[in-house]
């Protein structure tokens, strides 16, 4: 290949036609194809969210004659329509309550997992080794096998249709794959930072909350994305644990729209699910390269 | 020795340590209460994790597992009947068929969505600019795609005189709607999660930025073709990415959930062709309450997935080649 381009470009420059300006190489051919294969795979691949986002401004009686993108007759009906809400209860309400869910399992997840993660990294006492061990196990675990149980408890302490059982857990460093990226971070840092607080008569608390937490503010900040996106996401526990509509978050929300009007209303049930992505996707925009970094290098799923 | 050392490590390591009475050996002193105050302050910091490890996780588990063996229906008390549950499991139909369907999905998603995956990461590793941009658009979908909007979009592109029939339509395949037909329902499940390829895309990414370029050159020079190069070089380095993805994709596909549930309205329709594992678990203990069937299933499911992880592992050694020991 790069023998060919070689002798190729020096007998591009012909005298006579276009001295100046030489036809494209061989490579610049092969960008060429390449962006246009990416790009027509990235219509494939954003087609579905462009078609949700321009679907929100058809007129209801356009949805099984218009497939198209674009709107026969734009209009804000649905968003006008969707903001009155559902069951008697209007969106902005489970917009709050998503928001107050997401962002209390966020705080806590942050607390609990960088504890847990200093202690692993960085205190050696008894039984470290075993623990660490039964975290690595519970990143691979079905965690079907512990939601009856869970059920039960939370049950008998008479917090169904309270959001302790979404925001308890995450106070107890429930989701492994946080403190295991934390961990990680944390070995990434030279010992002698830390040590050096150590030695000048700071005591692990101090060392946690002025030297480490500044110290892995990286890691802090994909696990807020991470843990905020998917709490947002979450469809399972609020299913299991929420009953009365006034507390819905708004995947639950949605399948109130889903089932009650998705044959009637199906203007508003697509709006109200592009308003449950808004967060997320404003989250990505502005985060994507901590994101992708984030999973690069920690492995993390979406 | 036993003067000037311990002498040193009390300065350092003991703010109390000047108090200490010269009688005692000084050494063997700090020593114990630096052990003493690292076991506190580590189950101090770890408090949390224990808690919740023990009473969210293993004590559940176990719980799980007794009730496995029993008839529960969260109003009556246990009830012991030894291994009546699991023998159930064999003889019901309906949990063969979302046994079935789940496999289906793992056997069949999975390694479309990996090859996927490294395709277009190989795609991306080809030139640099504008990989960025691509890199973010294609991981957009893996952030995003277990929600309940996805899933209520999936829904409607795929339905009757959806994008998706009529673009098929226009091309003269008329198939009508996916999602209530008994063939392509499934089929249309393993899109969504092949759609979804853009997380392992980055990991393979990041993998294939480590290949060093010498053993492409190397391979150049010895006339070696693309697919050549690719059996011998790339797939060899990137062994150790495969195997992670390999695990956390097929661990991830079996619990797929709420798309599932979403799109067939919690039936699991139509013909059970979404009754995938987790839906049928969650219709047992919750809908129906019997916590106790549904809990020998759940432990069915980490008896599988346990020995898969494990057979993953052993195997693991006969194809995945670390960096370092191939030499």
């Amino acid at each position: 290949m790069s023998t060919l381009r070689e002798i190729r470009t020096p007998v591009e420059p012909t005298p006579g036609r276009r001295a100046d300006k030489p036809r494209f190489t061989r490579k610049q051919i092969n960008t060429a194809i390449w962006f246009v294969v990416l790009m027509a795979f990235t219509a494939i691949v954003l087609y579905p969210l462009l078609w949700l986002l321009m679907s929100t401004f058809k007129d209801n009686s356009e949805f099984g004659q218009n497939q198209g993108l674009v709107p026969n007759d734009p209009t804000l009906d649905n968003y006008v329509k969707v903001f009155e809400g559902i069951a008697g209860v209007p969106m902005w309400r489970f917009f709050t309550n998503s928001a107050i869910i997401a962002i209390a399992a966020t705080f806590g997840t942050l607390l609990s997992s960088s504890m847990a993660a200093y202690a692993f990294a960085r205190i050696r006492f008894r039984g470290v080794g075993i623990f660490f061990a039964a975290m690595i196990g519970t990143l691979l675990l079905p965690f079907h096998v512990v939601i009856i149980p869970q059920y039960i408890m939370f049950n008998n302490l008479g917090m169904i249709d309270t959001y302790w059982p979404l925001i308890l857990p995450k106070f107890l460093a429930t989701e492994a794959f946080f403190v295991f990226l934390m961990v990680q971070f944390m070995r990434g840092i030279p010992r002698e930072m830390d040590e050096a607080a150590r030695v000048d008569g700071a005591g692990h608390v101090r060392t946690f909350t002025s030297i480490m937490l500044p110290l892995i503010q990286p890691a802090l900040v994909t696990s807020a994305i991470f843990s905020f996106i998917w709490t947002w996401n979450d469809f399972l526990a609020p299913l299991m644990y929420i009953t009365s509509p006034e507390k819905y978050p708004l995947p639950i929300a949605l399948r109130l729209y889903n089932d009650q009007t998705s044959t009637s209303d199906y203007g508003a049930t697509v709006t109200a699910s592009f308003i449950a992505l808004i967060p997320i996707l404003l989250f990505f925009l502005v985060f994507q390269r901590f994101l992708v970094a984030g999973v690069a290098t920690q492995g993390l799923k979406g | 020795m036993t003067s000037t050392v311990p002498r040193a490590a009390e300065a350092t390591e003991s703010r109390g340590g000047d108090n200490a009475p010269a009688t005692r050996s000084p050494r063997h002193e700090t020593q114990r209460s630096r052990h003493w105050r690292e076991n506190l302050a580590g189950y101090g910091f770890l408090t949390p994790w224990l808690v919740g490890f023990f009473g969210l996780t293993l004590i559940p588990m176990v719980y799980s597992l007794y009730l496995s063996f029993t008839s529960y229906n969260i109003f009556s008390p246990p009830e012991w009947i030894g291994f009546d549950n699991y023998i159930r499991m064999f003889e019901d139909p309906v949990y063969l068929n979302s046994v079935k369907i789940t496999a289906i999905y793992v056997l069949v998603g999975v390694p479309i969505k990996l090859a996927a995956a490294l395709g277009v990461a190989m795609l991306l590793n080809y030139r640099d600019r504008g990989a960025g941009f691509f890199r973010s658009s294609f991981y957009a979908p893996s952030l995003i795609g277990a929600s309940v909007s996805v899933a209520i979009v999936w829904r409607a592109m795929f339905s009757t005189d959806g994008p998706v029939d009529d673009t098929l339509s226009f091309f003269g395949l008329e198939i009508g709607g996916w999602v209530g037909n008994v063939a392509l329902v499934l089929p249309m499940m393993i899109l969504l999660a092949v759609w979804q390829f853009g997380a392992p895309m980055v990991i393979f990414l990041a993998g294939l930025k480590q290949v060093p370029r010498e053993l492409y050159e190397a391979a150049d020079m010895d006339g070696a073709g693309p697919i050549r190069k690719f059996k011998s070089i790339t797939l060899p380095m990137l062994s150790a990415v495969v195997f992670f993805n390999l695990l956390l994709e097929i661990i991830g596909a079996f619990q797929v959930f709420s798309s599932a549930y979403i799109i067939s309205n919690g039936s699991g329709g139509p013909a059970g062709m979404t009754n995938f594992y987790t839906v049928y678990l969650y219709k047992r203990a919750f809908t129906d309450g019997q916590m106790g069937y549904a809990s020998a299933m759940a432990w069915a499911l980490v008896i599988v997935v346990a020995i898969l992880a494990f057979v993953l592992f052993r195997t693991s050694k006969m194809w995945v080649h670390y960096q370092g020991d191939s030499k």
